[in-house]
């Protein structure tokens, strides 16, 4: 097969200096990863302990409303929570039993906790075990901080998998443990692709219901789908697991590369892998081909969002030949994006954490074709004449894998092909 | 502690973050972590502002707990000044920096910033965000107002329309238009559009007009007690509404009550005879209170309906809405719980909801049409068009949009007569509207249905098949009744017979 991705570059990113910001951030707080997780995993009910600002961002951004009936809530603090502890944890319990007895499907509680339950140092995981022990065995209650002060943005979901980590059953079966809430149908793709190369047993965390089998101990690799999985990498270790390092399954390219890796950790050779993915990979390859035309030469700068900066940028730039000025993201874990640095060509800026002030400055010195940022920021930049790509599209819209490669580019070429096609000056 | 899933009203300081977004020249430094920078979406994004909310948040984290945060709020603030260089700043703190007690406030205060800083103190674990709207201004006006001449023509201020307000921006130069009418110049219009700088002129308007009480009422009674100027009571929502307000500023001014009405089309629509299938439709209002006062009046006296229930979100305005729910003959709702909120208006089975966005979706569950007439609001009720409430093309504006979602006049009969046939059902919803608009099984819902499976009555197939002939809007009213008539009397099988008598008793 001809190479259609450029060679990996004489200098990546791996020991690029990085540019520490301290300064105002402009991101979401973890609690925003409950508006996919809840549809992700279908027996599960989020319960924030916060303020009637955790609700109100829950609400804001999950677009507001679009479900009818969502499985989380927020147990909204009050005047009379904050004088006596006891109480709190009272009335947490009496919330939660009237939730319960009110929504019989669910089968796991997440108790997440928020900035102001944090500063008053509500106990949630002592509330979760007496709630486990008292609706043991129907109900699983776990608990994980998606707070601000703790968490940004995609952490939360980071948070919610490491406290399932603990409570999986240990096995000592081989297997293949895929790790990220994806959509159903990227993961659809992935498990039939893995078991098309001869895998035979693959589990993913989370599991979409509760009674879903899912052990962990030493004979388990775990390959993670997505880059912010920091705290489930070292849960998972700590169960015994063996971490399968791999660049994302971003792009025909991430996604081979992803796949080869497992299969290698499995100890199938390349050539059964190749005849698998040959045709996944054409494909994925031509419809990324429509969008690089768009792209291809363009510059592009990432304001941190998700954690998928670092591996997306690595997409954007070898499969649709864009120009990365600035890539920013709020943290880096080294270890889970080395092979995607690897590959990243050396000369976009690498920051981590934000000063948005100062980053809007280097952002309008640049004038990237491309901003990629979030939704507090992008019309104001679109007024300021600038082409911007919203970043939380790319953690609600299948992006993964093969045959959504195409959809991925496509987030990114349609506002600079919109921006081309409006027409608003007289015509003379 | 309480539970709740969608909010009507979000914390106080986004009511601030309402009045500081809506001037220029003013900057807000709020004490926040940083998931709270949310909330400049609400203005980007749904109200479409092409500039950032004027905001510096700190986003403190855990690390900074106990030892950094006091200082992290004053460089902020000293960043701020810097880059921003405002005529004037609010500061304060979000829920969780209430907590860990930094004193915002106070600390800014003695930075010697050459500007004025106006601390704010919005009780997160107690208010909302009306009331961090309406005491973010009242603390603007008390600081930077002073009693000063009057102007030499007769001038107003326009006082409470705020960013992400509902069709704010419409309604000012509504009301503009209004007062110009009778010789009067708008003063200063805040927050929307002020700069701090404008603030210190309000004393020379002779009144203010009081547009909207939830934001602006505290400065109102601040500028009346301090600066010696009445304010209007009357909100011109509505035909009636605004030949009254036009009364009152008339009263107020000694000028000669002019209102052109050449443009004024709703009295007509309503009187015309399409409008007659309109008559007795039964509503039910719900939003903020000022908006169900007027929205109420306006459906009973200038639309004939009927009001059905009525209620609102603020508790600051329980009282009002109590007393006009009497007069209405009807039980005020007074609740920031969709979910009661919702189960009154399955209760009451109206025709038609006037509410907010939450409302809207009860009504696409129930199978309800919905019109909205209140904040909380959506991206789609922030229209490119012109599009106010107040005056008279507000009430223009609001003909067209109540009668939109519902089933026009002529084709209401035929629907009725041709309710079998198989495209031209009931179900097909308003033939104007693109798409199955209305749900088949909403009359189906468990909440409806859930009292005919307690009580055990059961409905025999003829029965069943004629109740199914009533118009989708009042079938579930119907099912109710008649399965309570049924009960009353002690029959467990409705038939045909059973559902005429029925609907003869409950007769209006
Ligand atoms: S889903 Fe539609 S109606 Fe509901 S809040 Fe969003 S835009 Fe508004
Ligand atoms: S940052 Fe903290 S207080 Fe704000 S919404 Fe997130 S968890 Fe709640």
């Amino acid at each position: 097969m001809t190479h259609h991705t450029p060679p990996p570059p004489t200098v990546g990113c791996s020991d690029a200096p990085v540019l520490k910001e301290r300064g105002q951030h402009e991101v979401f707080c973890g609690l925003t990863g409950i508006i996919w997780l809840h549809r992700k995993i279908q027996d599960a009910f989020f319960l924030v302990v916060g303020s009637r600002t955790c609700a109100h961002l829950l609400q804001s951004a999950a677009g507001v409303m679009i479900f009818a009936e969502p499985r989380f809530g927020t147990a909204i603090l009050e005047e009379s929570d904050l004088a006596g502890l006891a109480d709190a944890q009272d009335e947490l319990e009496r919330e939660v039993d009237r939730l319960l007895a009110r929504r019989t499907d669910i089968r796991q509680l997440f108790l997440v906790g928020s900035c102001p339950s944090e500063v008053i140092k509500l106990d949630l995981s002592r509330a979760a075990e007496r709630l486990s022990a008292r609706h043991a065995p129907k109900v699983r209650v776990l608990n994980y901080s998606g707070s601000g002060i703790e968490t940004t943005f995609t952490e939360g979901e980071d948070a919610c998998l490491a406290a399932m980590v603990p409570a999986l059953p240990a096995t000592d079966e081989r297997q293949l443990m895929m790790v990220g809430a994806l959509p159903d149908v990227a993961e659809d793709q992935a498990l039939d692709l893995l078991a098309r190369i001869g895998i035979d047993k693959v589990t993913v965390l989370p599991a979409r219901h509760a009674d879903a089998q899912v052990g962990v101990g030493p004979n388990t690799s775990f390959a993670l789908t997505q880059p912010f999985l920091g705290g489930t990498h070292s849960a998972l270790e700590r169960r015994g697991a063996r971490h399968v390092p791999a660049p994302f399954p971003f792009g025909e390219e991430g996604t081979t590369a992803w796949l080869r890796a497992v299969a290698r950790d499995f100890g199938i050779d390349q050539a059964r892998v190749d005849a698998v993915i040959d045709a996944p990979r054409a494909r994925a390859r031509k419809a990324v081909a429509k969008a690089a035309e768009t792209l291809a030469g363009k510059t592009l700068f990432f304001f941190p969002d998700s954690q998928m900066e670092i591996p997306l940028a690595r997409f954007l730039t070898r499969e649709c030949g864009m120009e990365a000025v600035e890539v920013g993201t709020p943290y880096i874990h080294k270890a889970l994006v080395a092979p995607d640095l690897e590959l990243l060509a050396e000369g976009p800026v690498i920051a981590e954490g934000q000063d948005v002030e100062k980053q809007l400055d280097r952002c309008r010195a640049a004038r990237p074709d491309l901003t990629v940022c979030g939704l507090g920021l992008a019309n104001p930049l679109e007024a300021e004449g600038m082409t911007t790509k919203w970043a939380i599209e790319l953690v609600f819209t299948p992006v993964h894998f093969y045959e959504q490669a195409g959809d991925l580019a496509g987030l990114f070429s349609r506002p600079l092909h919109r921006r081309d096609r409006l027409r608003l000056e007289a015509a003379e | 502690m309480k539970l709740s899933v969608w909010t009507y009203e979000g914390p106080p300081h986004v009511g601030a973050l309402r009045v500081a977004t809506a001037m220029t020249g003013l900057h807000y430094v709020l004490h926040a972590p940083q998931g709270d920078t949310y909330a400049d979406l609400l203005f980007t994004m749904i109200e479409r502002r092409d500039h950032r909310p004027p905001v510096t948040y700190t986003t403190f984290q855990a690390r900074d707990l106990g030892s950094d945060t006091a200082n992290l709020f004053r460089t902020a603030c000293e960043a701020a000044y810097e880059r921003f260089q405002p005529q004037a700043m609010i500061v304060g703190a979000s829920c969780t920096a209430e907590l860990i007690q930094d004193d915002p406030g106070g600390m800014a205060e003695t930075m010697g910033m050459p500007i004025p800083i106006i601390p704010l103190e919005l009780p997160s674990y107690q208010r909302k965000e009306n009331f961090g709207a309406d005491e973010t201004l009242f603390q603007l006006v008390r600081r930077l107002a002073a009693p000063m001449a009057r102007s030499e023509a007769i001038t107003a201020n326009l006082i409470g329309p705020t960013a992400l307000g509902f069709r704010h921006r419409d309604d000012i130069t509504e009301v503009t238009a209004l007062l110009e009418g009778m010789g009067i110049t708008v003063n200063v219009c805040a927050p929307y559009g002020a700069t701090p700088e404008d603030l210190t002129r309000l004393g020379a308007a002779h009144f203010n007009v009081l547009m909207y009480p939830e934001t602006g009422e505290a400065a109102c009674r601040w500028m009346e007690r301090e600066l010696g100027q009445p304010f209007t009571k009357t909100v011109p929502i509505g035909v009636g509404a605004t030949r009254d307000f036009v009364a009152e500023v008339a009263r107020i001014t000694g000028l000669e009550a002019r209102l052109d009405e050449s443009r004024l089309r709703l009295p007509w629509y309503s009187a015309s005879v399409d409008s007659t299938y309109l008559t007795g439709k039964r509503v039910f209002v719900f939003g903020d209170g000022t908006h169900v006062a007027s929205a109420a009046r306006i459906a009973r006296d200038e639309m004939g309906f009927e009001v059905v229930g009525l209620g609102c979100y603020n508790r600051e305005m329980a009282r009002k809405i109590r007393a006009l729910a009497k007069e209405f003959g009807v039980e005020a709702l007074i609740s920031d719980d969709h979910l009661d909120v919702e189960a009154a208006i399955a209760e009451a089975a109206p025709e038609l909801i006037l509410g907010t966005q939450m409302e809207r979706h009860t009504g696409k569950r129930l199978g309800i049409p919905c019109a909205v007439i209140s904040a909380p609001v959506h991206v789609q009720d922030f229209p490119a068009r012109y599009s106010p409430q107040m005056g008279l093309e507000g009430a223009n504006v609001i003909f067209d949009t109540w009668v939109h979602p519902l089933v026009m006049g002529l084709e209401e009969h035929l629907l009725t007569m041709f309710r079998e046939d198989f495209e031209f059902h009931d179900d097909a919803g308003p033939s104007h509207h693109g798409g199955a608009h209305v749900r088949r099984e909403a009359t189906d819902t468990p909440a409806q249905d859930a009292p005919a499976e307690a009580e055990n009555v059961i409905w025999l197939s003829e029965a069943e098949r004629e109740l199914k002939k009533i118009p989708f809007f009042v079938r579930g009213k119907a099912k109710r009744n008649t399965e309570a008539f049924a009960n009353e009397r002690g029959l467990d099988e409705i038939s045909v017979d059973t559902l005429y008598e029925a609907k003869a008793h409950y007769a209006r």
